[in-house]
């Protein structure tokens, strides 16, 4: 993902003179630093101090720029306010690209997982948030949001993405997105958890369960109709994000299929827990973000739409705070 | 700004005054009839803001999105009674609009916001943003090698924000020689005097160590001030800094140097009395309107 986003910034440079790009000290992880060697003289290494970024970005776009910026997920976080004052209050186009999201980061340890960014990003008003499932993807989200008035935030991992899209997909903002067909369950999925229901579709094939899959890039702003239309004629639903299951992906779709259409839904993601050191696969096993347990996830879903109304919900694994 | 003869520095120094004293009498009556806000850091800045609009920066009321102009980005937001009432008098909108101050609807928001209100740059009313922005529109000017400077307003109890230091750290290190930075200081932030709360003095010595040339002036001397923004905009290495030492409530008798009236609205008896001085303050300069 990350080496797609540098490889997209340097060709959107070329094609637009005014770009420019700001990071604070890490853009041989960002990979910003594709562009900082073509473009010297529009890219701003910021240091580490990323509240001033985001409103140096902020009067950059103000002299009549897009600009992105990037740094750790984590660390978009300490100019969290800085984004919502300016940015965002002035409808400024800022693209906070964010690498190192989730738990995968790996060893670094529970500081370095940012596991709240959809749900903080996603608070403000206007903002729109992307959380691409390949690197195919991210490279035409990055040319979609450059194009789009407005600030956005993205959202990468630090692993190495499976591949899932063609050369030829285009990322269309705001529409969730059917991968795979299949009529009793649909497995809405973010970021890397789109491979892992992909493959917790075939788990659940196995076992005689009918599994569609739905790629949910874009967190904000979501397409109502398209949603629903992605998750019709099934019976039960299923979210899947490596970040909190506290006003992420989830929750996003679980306020609209509230509101217009009820359905069972189990969430899967991080249950407010913080990250900690490991490697990564171990980690997602740790923090229940495996297909396997997507696909146990679509199982107990569709046993709740199976009971009768009335019927008594059984005890469930009930986490604090979820 | 253009030589003057020294006939015209005097009449433009009394027009100074004419207006700051205008100026003056309408920060306190928007802020009386809006029933909030904040007069005491609105009134230390009036000079600040008057000798920048009519005597400094390069602008066009008329065209506020002019490409050269010169840009203020007013970073103690809650002191924008005085940016509006500058504004105003310098022909960006109509005078009687200061009457809609914090109102539902009103371009005049509590705090800046993004309303369309002409001549007004950035939204601010959290402290400690301004600078960062400054020196963003500063680089982007610089790009686009367009000969305009920014001019930042920022309060000495905002100086606690850590972000203003990271920000004064980029514009130095980038060499934002067309970057103004000046510091009203009144002494004083919300809950007492700043060399109470968090002392942030020597404010000149902390600018310099940070990269920044600066000079201390008397805030309310037209003519020190006009003359210190000269030398300003006069940097061809540097960001450069007035530290402008202001008096709290500067033109009400009993709001001055009174920490108390940082965010309460003057009313009844206390409103009259303070208009009463501000108005007899404008007859002195030989202006009513």
């Amino acid at each position: 993902m990350r080496d797609a986003y540098g490889e997209t910034l340097a060709a959107l440079g070329e094609e637009d003179p005014r770009l420019v790009v700001l990071d604070a000290d890490l853009s041989s992880s960002t990979k910003t630093s594709v562009f900082a060697r073509r473009f010297p003289e529009r890219f701003f290494n910021c240091g580490i101090a990323e509240a001033n970024m985001m409103d140096v970005a902020a009067g950059l776009a103000l002299t009549g720029r897009t600009v992105f910026v990037s740094t750790f997920a984590i660390f978009t976080t300490k100019g969290w306010e800085q984004i919502r004052q300016v940015a965002a209050y002035a409808r400024l186009p800022v693209k906070v690209v964010a690498s190192h999201a989730g738990i995968q980061v790996g060893p670094d340890g529970g500081s370095h997982m940012c596991l709240e960014d959809l749900a903080l990003m996603r608070a403000i008003p206007g903002m729109k948030v992307v959380c691409p499932a390949d690197a195919v993807e991210t490279a035409s989200a990055v040319e979609a949001l450059a194009r789009t008035p407005g600030p956005a935030y993205l959202r990468m991992a630090r692993s190495p993405s499976p591949v899932i899209f063609g050369p030829g997909y285009v990322f269309h903002l705001g529409r969730p997105e059917v991968l795979a067909d299949g009529d009793e369950v649909a497995l809405l999925a973010t970021g890397l958890m789109v491979a892992r229901a992909l493959e917790a579709r075939e788990i659940l094939a196995e076992a005689g369960v009918s599994a569609r899959v739905v790629n949910v890039s874009t967190v904000k702003p979501i397409d109502h109709n398209a949603l629903l239309e992605a998750v019709a004629g099934v019976s039960a639903v299923v979210t899947a994000e490596e970040h909190s299951v506290l006003g992420g992906m989830g929750s996003a779709v679980v306020e609209v299929l509230a509101e217009r259409m009820p359905i069972p839904v189990v969430r899967v993601g991080v249950r407010d827990r913080y990250g900690q050191s490991g490697e990564p696969e171990e980690l997602f096993r740790e923090y229940g973000l495996t297909a396997r347990e997507v696909a146990r996830a679509a199982l107990e879903a569709l046993e709740r739409a199976g009971r009768k109304k009335g019927e008594e919900d059984p005890p469930g694994r009930g986490s604090p705070g979820d | 700004m253009a030589i003057r003869t020294l006939g015209e520095r005097e009449e433009l120094l009394r027009e100074l005054a004419r207006v700051a004293a205008r100026v003056r009498y309408r920060v306190v009556e928007a802020i009386g009839r809006a029933g909030s806000g904040h007069p005491g850091g609105s009134l230390s800045v009036v000079d600040i803001l008057v000798v920048l609009y009519f005597a400094h920066m390069r602008h066009t009321p008329t065209n506020p999105s002019w490409w050269a102009r010169d840009r203020l980005v007013f970073s103690k937001g809650h002191g924008c009674p005085a940016l509006y009432a500058v504004l105003a008098e310098a022909g960006y909108f109509d005078p009687e609009e200061l009457a809609t101050l914090r109102r539902f609807g009103s371009r005049l928001q509590g705090h800046p916001g993004m309303t369309g209100l002409p001549g007004l740059e950035v939204p601010a009313g959290s402290l400690g943003h301004g600078l960062s922005v400054g020196a963003g529109i500063a680089l982007g000017l610089r790009l686009d090698s367009i000969p305009a400077r920014v001019y930042v307003v920022l309060g000495d109890g905002e100086l606690d924000e850590g972000q203003v230091w990271e920000a004064a750290l980029f514009a130095s290190h980038q060499r934002l020689s067309n970057l103004v930075a000046i510091v009203d200081a009144n002494g004083f932030q919300l809950d007492g005097p700043t060399r109470e709360i968090l002392d942030t003095e020597p404010l000149l010595a902390k600018w310099e160590a940070f990269g920044w040339e600066g000079m201390e002036v008397d805030g309310h001397d037209h003519a020190a001030l006009l003359e210190a923004l000269e030398w300003a905009a006069s940097s061809e290495r540097a960001p450069r800094v007035i530290v402008a030492r202001t008096v709290k409530g500067k033109g009400v008798s009993f709001m001055e140097g009174q920490g108390a009236w940082h965010g309460v609205a003057p009313k009844g008896e206390e409103l009259e009395k303070a208009l009463e001085e501000l108005g007899r303050a404008m007859e002195v300069r030989g202006e009513g309107w």
